[in-house]
This record gives structure tokens, C-alpha cells and sequence, in this order.
């Protein structure tokens, strides 16, 4: 992939480090550093100065005034660098930036004791980040220079902007173009997982996680990527269905209790059972709310989210409230149980067809089953999506997301459109949060916060909206990553918000965003025509 | 379609009757009890000056508003008459096929010619798809899906933009965004068209082209159409019938060399002073006029 | 007599409590008219200017006692003053690139900054609540009385409370004034008009809209003090649920309307406090959410805004 869209970097043809023929507004410039230093300190002197600190009997405060000074040092570096770009000191920028991450990379891998802790971070992420900025302007600086050199013209400051746009967009449409052999790839890639050597149980536990986060990623990406629906409260449907899905498979649930139910009913049987529940509520919250234009919606959503964990919260009959409804059985196949995660003594005194046949049983069974099963649950999400975009109802998502009023006036019914993806989404969401309560074993209001939609919706924003591979790529980012490195685990969340921001910035439809046409009348121009067309996302 | 010709000649038979329509927003009065009809394979255009309400009978029309007093019936051969101020605007297009094109145009921009197209035909679609389910697993959708090309490829072809059938709607340039979207409105296969200033920013050469088309529409698929437009040599040449609207009511109703006499017209297009040479003098207004964009009423 | 006085003291309560649910709405308000975007991060500016109010309430306390009210005086123009630049960093840094974006856009790069600023704020303050023990005590007692069980049940209207009810409508007469009598707020009207009108006529549109950040967040950041005062503990979590409530004030209210926020945040104080005190404790939340949902279905334009006729 990467071959194909590097481009093709020629030697710089003569020396192009001069300023641009532009007066350089000195005082404008000491202005402009001066500014930006204010602003930092502004910002930074109160929450950063000042750390409010737990002591006996109250709280006291901790100065941190050597973490200020660094952020507007840190501030005016990277502003000075902004502007010498701009103002064409690109081959000052390319070798003091190269210099400076250059000099990081060394102290930290060699050492680093000279350098203090600075701001919240752990010194060593933070000049990890700063070794990236500071390379990034040095990369950035460099392809300037060669540009320059190639066309002559020393370009302006926008034009790098939409170069980079123009590159994503190609990353964008070859990925999606080469979806099936990606696809083919990372399904190879993922079946084989659990067999290859040196995966453990915990990357195999990683593994299961990410699957679940891209099956949730998927159904969500039906709902905002397709029909173009902002829902904030995505997680309730994850919640309705493991809350759906322990209610009746668990032997501990009040509501089986109440039926006279001494044993819960099977993982096969309460999946589908749960989908629909989530289904069904999403129709349910949707049918009023989907007139609303899109913010509002976004925003209602996020409040009936709410809504659910509190009920969750306090509705105690049926939901054991805060405590929550444990010993939710393992999934079984075929009478091979992975009930491993029950108690030494349920599990001599089962006797399953596994033990029949004399197979071993160990944790890492278990772990595997329920991998394959979130693999399975995740490709018929997938599957669903690819497929249903080339039927008249995917297309009438779109055709909604793109212009409701025009919709109307061809007689597509928005609320029933609407009602529809609504309902799919959510029913995946409820198939997901089924194999949650199943993996976990327990379910608690608190694992269904906002904060969970939000990170869903993190996935299907930094993918791309609408990008099935998108979404596997920020899955493993921003889930597989912290998992990894637990040690950047505390800034998961800021990382979050952060390229939330920044990929909204740079690239609003995300950044994997490209979309096929879903039906074509004159095949792909110069590849494997129709067919292939028809195959592909 | 409206089924076989038995006898009528052109003209004869109202398809739209629009009786006492009035729409008021809070205390304006946008449209004040205008009644007139629409025959069927007729071409009926609607001018007036800016603000003079056409739009807002159009969005009474098509259930984008509904109106505050009035009646607007559409008949069929042989079908009960449908009351259209009745309905929601999604049943207006898919029960009465009443079709419309919007004066900003309103393609789905992202999405490719040919897919704006099949979108047109989502309701026979979706009921060949069998709602989705059996779309799903692939039973028997694809022919439909093939006829819906077909038709697709058909109207591609009446307006010259078959090869670019896989680009990006939004990469036209604006005339033949205009008429895809018109393109886009027959894939509904309407029994009326109404057209909400399809002239507008064209140039003379796609003018013409668009008076072409709108005739081949009349002619050969033999529907009413219903235009909003300030271009007088789209009118004036194409036009059956006009109605001229001012101040939300009805000033002249009648075949464009009566209304182009008509002294009410004149005033309202010249103020109080009456001209001679008054056709140039219109067009030469109304281009003025149009040029600056249309109010929220007009 | 218990239950006038069991309501008189819910009352109270609500008007304090709506008192900062309307100062944080009008924020929502500004933002939306002006730029017709949901700043989903303002509930996290509010959580800024209570951490920002402590801060300098503990400096203040470590500086030696200073006289109380001189002491709330510096500590709302030093928390006005540092919010206020939260603020206008984040139209600078997040919103002002995203003007000519879809709606959704800009509200997933506010959502992201809300996001981001939570876990800031966190990473540098820690996650544990932090308290302020209470700064004015003391008040009128009103009613005197004994409740069912025969015990003595007293009535007061805080010192404090007087100083919340008073600020709050001294700030609202103030900024009512800077909109309706200057010539910033000429301008600001101009630009939720029509922005590129407000530009060709001299208005500089980006410092207006700069502007309005700088207002809203300084008003959050007072109601953020009000908060640290009356609950008297705050965490890096607070803003969320305030900021969705302060936003569901504005809707209700009407969004884009300026008398509709201060109404909005009154009738949600009042109805959460009211709905907590003789319904159901738990459910509270539910109870607002409910009416942001009402609103938006049956009264999108809320008690005071304006009609919206979708033009096609």
C-alpha cells in the first residue's frame, strides 16, 4: 500500500533556501510569538501551576511552574517553526527540527536522565510525542524543499495542506478499491491469530476486545457512516442487549427467578433474543426523535443513553442496580462449554461432550471459542453492511444523508428509512453487547457510560465514515495500542478527544473516507469490470 | 403513465385542479386564494415577479407546506381523484406521482449520475428487494435492479450524460445538474412534473436544450408539467397555458399570446405605465430580476 | 405550615440551582445563534472555572486571610478571567477552521474537545473529588416551623444564596445591556443575521464570534464559582452532566434566544429540584432528559425562539 502512494521524491534541484520574496514583518512576527506565549502561559498558569493536592484533613496546593515555562517554551518552538515555514525558511526548519527530534530520540533511548518530567505527562510519552511533532516538521520541512526544488516555484503555505488531502484521498480510494484482498488478508490474518506462535492468552484476550470494538464500530458506522445519524447513545443498545442477553441466561438473574427458572437459557437462543431487544428499542427511541435535524438528534440520543444507565441504576427488581447481574454462562458449542470461568467444582460435575470425546480443557479453549464466535458475529456485521449498501434501502441511507428534502420529493419515506437503520444498527449493537455479557460473565450499569459511545464513535470517525477497513485500522489504534502499552493507557481517553478534533480538522468525512459508487453502468474503467465491482465494498 | 389516449386531444382533461389555495405564515399572507387547473400532457408555467408566492404553491403542492386553506385534487383516468393537500410530501410523490425539481438544485452530490437515478425507483425496488430481507440473500432482486439501469440509462441518454453514468453528481457542470435532476424526477415516472425554475443560469444554448427536452417530455411521455419561471423564452415558446401570479394572487390565466396582452401583466411587470414593445422589455426585466435570487416566498 | 415551608425551601434551592444552569445555558445560546453550532465542550468550560475558582480561592487562603468579600471578588474576576481564555482558545484552536462545515462535523470536533479537556483536566488535577470548605455561612432564617415528626424545621434564605440570586441577576442586567445598548452587541446580532452581510459592512466578524466565547465562557466560569460555593466540591466530571443540562435550558428556553436561556436554566433548576423533592430522587435526571426530548419533538423552537420555516 505504502509503495503506492509515496510519492515519487527526485532530488532537489538547486538550493531553494531563501525567503520567499515577501517582506518579513518583523514586528508582526514578535507580535505573533509574544501572543502565542501569552495564551500559553494564560492557559496553562492556572491548571498547570497549580496542583491541587489530597492532604490529612483537606486539600493544598503544589506549584508547578517549571511545567508552565516548558509548555510556553515548547509553544514558541513549535510557533517559531510555523512561521519560518511560512515565511520559506524551509531547510532552518528541516534541520532544526530534524536536530531536535533527533536529540530526543537519543536521550531517550539512551538515558534521557537530563531531561525533567515535564506538564502531566510521564516525561517519556511526552517527549516520545514532541520527538514525533518536531520529526513531522522536519519531514514536512523536507518535502517542501524538494517540491521547491523540483517545480522551481517556492509554493504558498496551502497548497501542502491539500496535497496532504489529496494523498489521503488516494490512500482512501486504494484501500477501498483493494478491499476484497485487504479484507481477504486481515480474515486470513485473524483466523490464524490464536494458532500463530507467541500469541498468548492475553493477546488473545486483546484480540477478542478489538473484535468486539470493531463489530460495535461496524453496527455504529450503519447508523452515523451510512444513513449519516449522529448517535451519541450507541452504548444504550449495547446495553438493552446485555441486559437482554443476562436476564435470561443467567441462573442468578431476578427475572428467570421470578419465572421459576433455576437455569438460564442457552447463549444461542438468547443472542438472537437480545438483537431484538436492542432492535426494538432503537425503533422505539427512534420513532419520535427522528425527525429532529441532525444536532438535536445527536444530542437526544446522548440523553436517552443517559436515560437507560440511570433506569439500569435504579430499576433494583430487575436489574439488581448498581450490583448487577453476575455468573452469565460462557457460550457452549456443540456441548463444549467454556464454563471455565465458573467455579472447579460446576466444572467436575459437568459432564459435556468434551469430556466425553476426552478433550482437554484449559483456558486458552475458552478464550479461542469466544474469539472465533465475536469473529463470526463481527464478518456478519460486516457482511450485512457491504451487502445491504447495494440494496434500495442502503442506498436510500445515503441518499438521506446526502439531501432529505430531495428524498421526500421522490417519495422515499425518511422516518421509515431512518427507522431502519436505526434499528440495524442497534440490533448489532444489542448482538455485541450479548457476547459482552457473555465474555465478562457480569454486567453493570457502569460498563454502559457515554464515555463508551464516545469511543465508539471515535473508531467510526478516525476510519472514516462509511470505510469498513477504516474502522478495523482505528480499532486496533485505539483500542489493540493502549492495550499493548498499558503504560499509555491514562491518556487513551485524551488521545481520543484529540484526534477527534484534529482528523475533524484535517479530514471531516475521517480518514480513511472514500466512497464507492455502489452500482455502476460502466464497470471500473480499465480493471476487472462489473464483476469485481460488484464484489467490492 | 396515464394509460392510453381514448379520444382526448391535448388540453381537454384538468389533471390539477388548485381551488381557493391560500397559505398564510403567521400574519403574511403568502399565497391568497388562487385557484386554476393544469391539464393533463399540457405544459402549464407559472410567472410572476419576485415574491409574488410561486414557490409556495409549489411546496403546497408537493406537501412541503400545508396549506392554510384550499383544495388541490388530482385526477386520473379512471382513479378517484386524490386530494393532495391531504398528504404528507414523501406520499404526494410516491401515491399521487407528483414529481418536482427545486429551484437550488437538490442532487444527492456524493453519490454517482447513475445512482441518482436508481434512487428515483426506491419504492418499486424496495418492494422487489422484498424490503430488504430477501434482498439480503440475493433472490430475484437483481432483474429489477437491471430494469432499473435500464431506465436509468434511457433518461441518461435523453439528456446526453450516459458516459459520466459513474461519476459524482456534484462534478457537472450546473446545467446538466439541472437536468439530471429533471432526469431524476421522471425516473419516478410522474403523472405531473413540476419544475421549480429549470432556466435558471443557463446560458442560451442549454435554454434551448432544455426547451427540447420538456417538449420531448409533454410529447412522448405524455405527462403534465407544471413550471415556475422567469426565462419569457422558455414561456413564451413552450408554455400552453400560463398563469401569472403577483402579490400571492392570481392576476391572468390564459395561452401566452393572451397573457402576453393581458394589461393586468403588463402593470404588474411594468408598474402603472403601459409600453408598446412589451415582450423584450419583460424579458429584459425578469432577467434583471431573477439575477438576484429569489426571496423565501417567491 | 410544613409544607409551605418544605416548598419554600425547594424553591430556593431551584433558583440557585437554575441560576447556574442559566448562566452556563447562555453560553450554549450565544454560541448557537452565532454560528448555528452546539459547543458540546461548554459544560467542560464551566468544569474549568470551578477547578480555576478553587485554585484561587486555595491561593488566596494560602496567601493569608484576605476579607471575604474582597476575597469573591478576586476569585470571580481571576476565574472569569482564566476561563474566558479556555474559551476563546478553544473557538481559536477547534472552531473557527469548521465555520463552512456540516453541522455534524463541528459537533464531533466539540464533542472531541469535551473529551479531551475531561481527561486535561484529570491527567493534571487528579481524579478524586476536591472539596472547598464552605466560605459564607450563616443567613435569614424565613419560616419556623416543625415538620411531621415534630421536629423544628427552619426555614433560611443563606447569606450565601442572597449573593448567588443577586450576582446572577446583576450579570444578567449587565449583559443584557452589553447586547442590546453597544456596539458589540450591534455586531453580534448583525453576525447571527448574516455573517458575510455583517463582514462586507466592517464587522469583524472573527473577533465578534471571539467575542461571544469570551462571554459565555466568563459567564460559565461564574456559575462555575456559584457552584464551588453552594456544593462546595467539584471533580473533572462535573461539566458533563451540567453542560447537558445548561444545553437542555437553552432548547427549552429556545435556542438562540437570550432571555429563553435564563428562563430555561430557572424552569430546569426549579422542575429538577421540585421533581428530586417530592417525586423521586434517582430519576431526577430522566425527568430533564424527558423534557429535552419533549421539547425537541412537540416545540423545537422552545418557549421564546423563533420560528424556523424549512425553505426548499
Amino acid at each position: 500500500m505504502a509503495a503506492n502512494i509515496a510519492p515519487a521524491s527526485r532530488p532537489a534541484g538547486r538550493p531553494v533556501d531563501r525567503p520567499v520574496d515577501r517582506p518579513v514583518d518583523r514586528r508582526g512576527i514578535l507580535i505573533e510569538l509574544g501572543g502565542t506565549a501569552l495564551v500559553v502561559f494564560a492557559l496553562t498558569v492556572s491548571l498547570v501551576g497549580f496542583h491541587i493536592k489530597d492532604i490529612s484533613g483537606g486539600i493544598t496546593l503544589d506549584l508547578r511552574f517549571v511545567d508552565v515555562a516548558s509548555a510556553v517554551a515548547i509553544a514558541l518552538v513549535v510557533r517559531g517553526w510555523t512561521i519560518l515555514m511560512r515565511h520559506g525558511y524551509h531547510r532552518v526548519v528541516a534541520i532544526s527540527a530534524a536536530a531536535v527530534a533527533a536529540l530526543l530520540v537519543v536521550s531517550l533511548l539512551f538515558g534521557g536522565a537530563g531531561v525533567q518530567p515535564w506538564l502531566p505527562f510521564k516525561a517519556e510519552l511526552l517527549q516520545w510525542l514532541l520527538a514525533v511533532l518536531s520529526a513531522g516538521f522536519a519531514i514536512g520541512a523536507g518535502l517542501r524543499i524538494s517540491r521547491d526544488g523540483r517545480s522551481g516555484v517556492a509554493g504558498h503555505d496551502g497548497a501542502a495542506l491539500d496535497e496532504q488531502d489529496a494523498l489521503m484521498d488516494r490512500v482512501g480510494a486504494h484501500v477501498q478499491r483493494n478491499s476484497l484482498w485487504i479484507g481477504g488478508v486481515l480474515f486470513a490474518a485473524a483466523a490464524c491469530f490464536p494458532f500463530m506462535p507467541g500469541v498468548n492468552l492475553q493477546y488473545l484476550d486483546i484480540g477478542v476486545l478489538v473484535l468486539t470494538y470493531i463489530m460495535l464500530g461496524w453496527g455504529l458506522n450503519i447508523v452515523v457512516g451510512l444513513a449519516g445519524l449522529l448517535d451519541l447513545g450507541y452504548v444504550a443498545f449495547y446495553a438493552v442487549g446485555a441486559y437482554s442477553f443476562a436476564l435470561f441466561a443467567s441462573p442468578d438473574s431476578p427475572l428467570l427467578q421470578d419465572l421459576g427458572l433455576t437455569e438460564g437459557i442457552s447463549f444461542w437462543l438468547c443472542l438472537p433474543f437480545a438483537g431484538l431487544m436492542a432492535a426494538l428499542a432503537g425503533v422505539a427511541l427512534g420513532f419520535p426523535v427522528l425527525r429532529l435535524r441532525g444536532d438535536y438528534l445527536a444530542i437526544v440520543t446522548l440523553g436517552f443513553g443517559e436515560m437507560i444507565r440511570v433506569t439500569l441504576l435504579n430499576f433494583y427488581s430487575l436489574t439488581k442496580g448498581p450490583d448487577g447481574i453476575s455468573n452469565i454462562p460462557p457460550p457452549s458449542l456443540l456441548g463444549y462449554s467454556t464454563q471455565s470461568k465458573m467455579d472447579e467444582e460446576t466444572l467436575q460435575n459437568t459432564t459435556e461432550f468434551h469430556t466425553a470425546m476426552g478433550w482437554d480443557f484449559n483456558q486458552a479453549d475458552t478464550t479461542i471459542l469466544l474469539y472465533f464466535v465475536i469473529l463470526a458475529m463481527a464478518l456478519t456485521t460486516n457482511f450485512f453492511t457491504v451487502r445491504v449498501r447495494k440494496l434500495p434501502v442502503g442506498r436510500a441511507w445515503e441518499a438521506l444523508r446526502e439531501d432529505e428534502v430531495a428524498c421526500r420529493s421522490l417519495g422515499i419515506n425518511p422516518t421509515n428509512t431512518k427507522l431502519t437503520a436505526f434499528g440495524f444498527g442497534a440490533m448489532f449493537g444489542g448482538f455485541a453487547g450479548s457476547f459482552f455479557a457473555t465474555r465478562q460473565t457480569f454486567v453493570s450499569p457502569e460498563s454502559f457510560t457515554f464515555i463508551e459511545s464516545a469511543v465508539i464513535l471515535a473508531i467510526v470517525v478516525l476510519g472514516g465514515f462509511g470505510s469498513q477497513i477504516g474502522v478495523v485500522v482505528a480499532a486496533f489504534l485505539l483500542i489493540g495500542l493502549p492495550e499493548i502499552f498499558r503504560e499509555v493507557q491514562e491518556y487513551r481517553m485524551l488521545f481520543f478527544g484529540g484526534s477527534m478534533v484534529l482528523i475533524m480538522l484535517w479530514r471531516p468525512a475521517g480518514l480513511l473516507a472514500h466512497r464507492e459508487p455502489t452500482i455502476r453502468m460502466h464497470g471500473r474503467k480499465g480493471r476487472g469490470g462489473r464483476a469485481e465491482a460488484d464484489r467490492a465494498t | 403513465m396515464t394509460g392510453p389516449a381514448n379520444g382526448h386531444g391535448p388540453g381537454e382533461r384538468p389533471l390539477l385542479t388548485v381551488e381557493h389555495l391560500t397559505m398564510r405564515f403567521g400574519g403574511l399572507v403568502a399565497i391568497d386564494d388562487v385557484s386554476f387547473q393544469a391539464a393533463d400532457r399540457e405544459i402549464t408555467a407559472i410567472i410572476g415577479p419576485n415574491g409574488a408566492g410561486k414557490t409556495t404553491v409549489f411546496n403546497c403542492l408537493t406537501g412541503f407546506y400545508k396549506p392554510t386553506v384550499g383544495r388541490l385534487t388530482l385526477e386520473l383516468e379512471g382513479h378517484p381523484p386524490i386530494f393532495l393537500e391531504r398528504m404528507e410530501g414523501f406520499r404526494i410523490a410516491s401515491r399521487a406521482r407528483v414529481a418536482r425539481t427545486f429551484q437550488n438544485i437538490r442532487l444527492f452530490p456524493k453519490m454517482t449520475l447513475l445512482e441518482n437515478l436508481v434512487v428515483a425507483q426506491h419504492n418499486k425496488l424496495m418492494r422487489a428487494s422484498g424490503y430488504t430481507v430477501r434482498g439480503l440473500f440475493g433472490f430475484g432482486y437483481r432483474q429489477e435492479e437491471e430494469k432499473a439501469v435500464d431506465r436509468a440509462r434511457y433518461w441518461l441518454e435523453q439528456i446526453g450524460l450516459v458516459d459520466r453514468a459513474d461519476d459524482d453528481a456534484d462534478s457537472l457542470p450546473y446545467g446538466d445538474q439541472r437536468r439530471l435532476e429533471i432526469a431524476r424526477a421522471m425516473c419516478t415516472e410522474p403523472v405531473l412534473l413540476c419544475l421549480d425554475e429549470p432556466a435558471a443560469g443557463l446560458n442560451p444554448r442549454e435554454s434551448a436544450d432544455l426547451n427540447d427536452l420538456l417538449t420531448f417530455i409533454r410529447n412522448e411521455h405524455r405527462i403534465g408539467i407544471l413550471l415556475i419561471e422567469h426565462d419569457m423564452s422558455v414561456v413564451m415558446q413552450i408554455s400552453d397555458r400560463i398563469v401569472v401570479l403577483d402579490y400571492g394572487r392570481k392576476i391572468s390565466d390564459g395561452d401566452p399570446e393572451f397573457v402576453r396582452q393581458d394589461p393586468a401583466v403588463i402593470r404588474a411587470y411594468l408598474g402603472e405605465e403601459e409600453e408598446e414593445d412589451l415582450p423584450d422589455i419583460v424579458k429584459q426585466d425578469l432577467s434583471t430580476d431573477g439575477a438576484g435570487g429569489a426571496g423565501a416566498l417567491s | 405550615m410544613y409544607h409551605v415551608a418544605y416548598f419554600l425551601d425547594q424553591l430556593i434551592n431551584g433558583v440557585t440551582l437554575g441560576a447556574i444552569y442559566g448562566l452556563v445555558a447562555i453560553g450554549y445560546t450565544m454560541v448557537y445563534g452565532i454560528i448555528g453550532m452546539i459547543n458540546f465542550a461548554h459544560g467542560e468550560i464551566f468544569m474549568i472555572g470551578t477547578f480555576v475558582s478553587l485554585i484561587v480561592f486555595l491561593l488566596l487562603g494560602l496567601a493569608g486571610g484576605v476579607w471575604l468579600p474582597l476575597a469573591i471578588l478576586i476569585v470571580l474576576l481571576a476565574a472569569m478571567l482564566f476561563t474566558a481564555i479556555y474559551g476563546w482558545t478553544l473557538e481559536r484552536v477547534a472552531y473557527r477552521r469548521l465555520r463552512a462545515s456540516p453541522r455534524l462535523a463541528a459537533l464531533i470536533t466539540a464533542i472531541g474537545m469535551s473529551i479531551f479537556l475531561q481527561n486535561y483536566v484529570q491527567l493534571l488535577q487528579g481524579a478524586r473529588n476536591k472539596p472547598l470548605p464552605p466560605q459564607i455561612t450563616g443567613g435569614v432564617e424565613v419560616v419556623n416551623t416543625t415538620n411531621r415528626a415534630g421536629e423544628a424545621y427552619a426555614v433560611s434564605l443563606s447569606f450565601l444564596q442572597i449573593l448567588i440570586i443577586v450576582l446572577t441577576i446583576v450579570l444578567m442586567v449587565v449583559f443584557t445591556l452589553l447586547i442590546t445598548r453597544t456596539a458589540l452587541g450591534r455586531a453580534q446580532r448583525a453576525c447571527e443575521q448574516d455573517r458575510g452581510m455583517a463582514a462586507l459592512l466592517g464587522i469583524n466578524v472573527d473577533r465578534t464570534i471571539s467575542l461571544t466565547f469570551v462571554i459565555g465562557a466568563s459567564l460559565a466560569a461564574v456559575a462555575g464559582l456559584i457552584f464551588m460555593l453552594r456544593y462546595g466540591a467539584t471533580d473533572f466530571f462535573v461539566g458533563f452532566l451540567t453542560g447537558l443540562k445548561a444545553f437542555t435550558a437553552a432548547v427549552l428556553g429556545g435556542i438562540g434566544s437570550l432571555p429563553g436561556a435564563m428562563l430555561g436554566g430557572l424552569l430546569i433548576g426549579l422542575i429538577e429540584v421540585f421533581f428530586a423533592g417530592y417525586f423521586n430522587l434517582e430519576y431526577k435526571d430522566v425527568a430533564t432528559f424527558t423534557i429535552l426530548v419533549l421539547v425537541l419533538i412537540f416545540r423545537p423552537t422552545g418557549l421564546l425562539g423563533k420560528p424556523d420555516i424549512e425553505k426548499v
